[in-house]
């Protein structure tokens, strides 16, 4: 009997392997995913279409990582229920797998609404996998006229990674602006401008009436030919492992800080949960990889009888479209302060004396450092916050501080 | 483990540990060469305002958010000395966004990966320059319980 059973094999599940093996040394893992690879970096996808990076260095861990830390892998393999009285998984081919403890990191799939006329389009894509990239790539050519339904994170990472093999590329999005997760209106204008230099088209505040085989009629009037569709209008937590066993779930699979689903020994990590963001105290699917390796990791400490919280969470993204940098965090609610200077971005939300939120677009740099205000509360009147609002550093905090930061 | 301390009270606001950094880093073997009508971009920076000045630099920590945020695995932890593998690093910055310290930066080169003090470990300098290069012992580098 396997002493850890881990269901995925992206971040979540690899922050909850390299969680276990840091208290328990030699127990048992078994890791059972339904994707056939090596762990990849799931964003790396567009970079590997642009070329980028290639299949080996995008590997997320090295070649020996499975072997390293005596994890017996079942690629290939879905699981299709879990029983958690018997303690045991059932695979879609009709093996079972004993646990102790049960880890879910599974991830999301890209959800599609009802769309009139979508079953005439053949060419039609996600944008999530490995195998999605390749299908992509193998179906463009430089004469394709690409449309691209979403204009989220997915939407454009695509968007980039295959704009110069292609003819043109039209965005569609219901939002009124780009990157509406986590970008102001002002914030998404700036990056509109810079991916449309590249040539990229919106439709914005806009969506597709009904499709044909060629063409979309969209809500305003307006045509577009096309002949390969990307479909990147969101995506759904795959939470049924759970819900079908009665586990509590909202939207996401519900976790508390040590990642615990509501089911005895059964945890959860990565974009099927829902956890807790303390930047805005609610809780929310925070669909982003440094949250699911963190909350892997936690779980893996837990799972092998440590101790761990990870309770300091809140949304946060590092993306770039062509060379533009973004850098964002938090929640965008109080009183804002704005700074447009050498043709960057910046704007930091405040409330309560605590920094809340910040978008950072062009100068980047040391953003971390209002990340760590965020995440720790830090109560803005016991540091100089005009210096900080100017650019980030530690020279706005007092000498104790930094003497704990620099000195031991 | 040896770690870099700093003592903002010996600190003389000179830059040499930047100078240092940037030599021990630029691949060359004369300083002149390496540094003359360059703009220096070195993995540890001074902070100064109003008399106060300090060098900052990675903190190797025993937490290491950008390791553990890092979308591709390019950094690691080797013997307790985070690393970078720029073959693997994209440039995509979640390591900027995740450093308390604002330690880790975007190098020079073109395909934006980010550089970050390695302690010296890597390039021919094999210890510390900065810790050498300071002339008033505002940065040390030893070990500590
Ligand atoms: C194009 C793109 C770009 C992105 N860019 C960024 C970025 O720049 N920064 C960032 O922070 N995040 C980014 N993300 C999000 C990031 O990839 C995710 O947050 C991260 O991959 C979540 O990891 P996970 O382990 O929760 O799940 P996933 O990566 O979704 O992996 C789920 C795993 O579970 C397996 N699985 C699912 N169901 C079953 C089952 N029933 N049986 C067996 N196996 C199963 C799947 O095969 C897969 O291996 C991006 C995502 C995409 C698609
Ligand atoms: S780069 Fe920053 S987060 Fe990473 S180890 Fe150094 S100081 Fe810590
Ligand atoms: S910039 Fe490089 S090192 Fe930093 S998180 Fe991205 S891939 Fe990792």
């Amino acid at each position: 009997m396997s002493k850890y059973v881990i269901i995925g094999n992206s971040t979540g599940a690899i922050g909850c392997v390299e969680g276990i093996r840091s208290v328990d040394k030699s127990g048992e893992i078994t890791l059972i995913a339904s994707e056939p690879h090596h762990t990849y970096s799931r964003p790396l996808i567009s970079y590997l279409l642009c070329g980028k990076t290639d299949e080996q260095r995008m590997k997320y861990r090295s070649d020996s990582f499975y072997k390293d830390n005596k994890v017996r892998k079942m690629l290939g393999k879905t699981v299709v229920s879990v029983d958690n009285n018997a303690k045991k998984v059932l695979l879609a081919d009709g093996k079972e797998v004993p646990y102790e403890k049960l880890m879910i990191a599974t991830g999301s799939v890209p959800f599609v609404p009802p769309m009139d006329g979508l079953d005439k389009v053949k060419k039609r894509f996600s944008f999530m996998t490995l195998d999605d990239a390749h299908k992509l790539e193998k179906a463009i050519t430089p004469q394709s006229k690409v449309l691209i339904v979403g204009a989220g994170l997915i939407g454009l990472k695509c968007a980039e990674g295959i704009n110069d093999k292609v003819k043109s590329i039209t965005v569609v999005d219901l939002a009124d602006r780009i990157l509406p997760s986590i970008l102001d209106y002002e914030g998404s204008a700036v990056v509109r401008r810079h991916i449309e230099s590249k040539g990229v088209k919106f439709y914005l505040s806009d969506s597709v009436k009904t499709f044909e085989k060629n063409k979309a009629a969209l809500v305003s009037g307006a045509e577009i030919d096309f002949d390969i569709l990307v479909l990147a209008v969101g995506v759904r937590p795959c939470v049924t492992l759970i819900s079908d066993i009665g586990g509590k779930v909202n939207r996401g699979i519900v976790t508390d800080d040590k990642c615990r689903t509501s089911l005895k020994d059964i945890y959860a990590a990565g974009d099927c949960t829902e956890s807790h963001d303390v930047s805005s105290n609610t809780n929310k699917v925070m669909a982003l990889l440094p949250n699911a390796y963190m909350q892997g990791e936690t779980a893996g400490i837990n799972m092998a009888g440590g101790n761990a919280h990870y309770d300091n969470a809140i949304p946060m993204n590092a993306i770039g479209f062509f060379g533009l940098h973004i850098i964002t965090a938090g929640t965008y609610e109080g009183e804002s302060y704005t700074s447009t200077a050498d043709g960057n971005y910046k704007k930091l939300f405040y409330k309560s004396n605590r920094l809340k939120g910040y978008i950072m677009i062009g100068d980047i740099k040391r953003a971390g450092i209002y990340t760590s205000l965020i995440k720790k509360r830090t109560p803005l009147c016991s540091i100089d916050f005009e210096l900080i609002k100017e650019k980030p550093q530690l020279m706005a905090f007092s000498r104790k501080a930094r003497k704990e930061f620099l000195a031991k | 483990m040896k770690r870099i301390y700093v003592d903002e009270k010996w600190c003389l606001g000179c830059h040499l540990c930047e100078y240092y950094c940037a030599f021990a880093n630029s691949g060359k073997d004369d300083m002149a060469k390496a540094l003359k009508n360059v703009k220096i971009n070195p993995r540890i920076q001074i902070e100064e305002k109003d008399g106060i000045s300090f060098a900052v630099s990675c903190r190797h920590c025993e937490e290491p958010l950008c390791v553990k945020g890092c979308i591709t695995g390019a950094l690691s932890v080797v013997d307790g000395v985070i690393q970078i593998d720029s073959d693997k690093c994209v440039g995509c910055y979640t390591c900027v966004l995740s450093c308390p310290y604002g330690a880790i930066m975007p190098s020079e080169s073109d395909d934006g990966v980010v550089q970050k003090c390695e302690l010296c470990l890597k390039n021919s300098h094999g210890k510390p320059a900065c810790v050498e290069g300071c002339p008033n012992r505002a940065i040390i580098y030893e070990e500590k319980e």
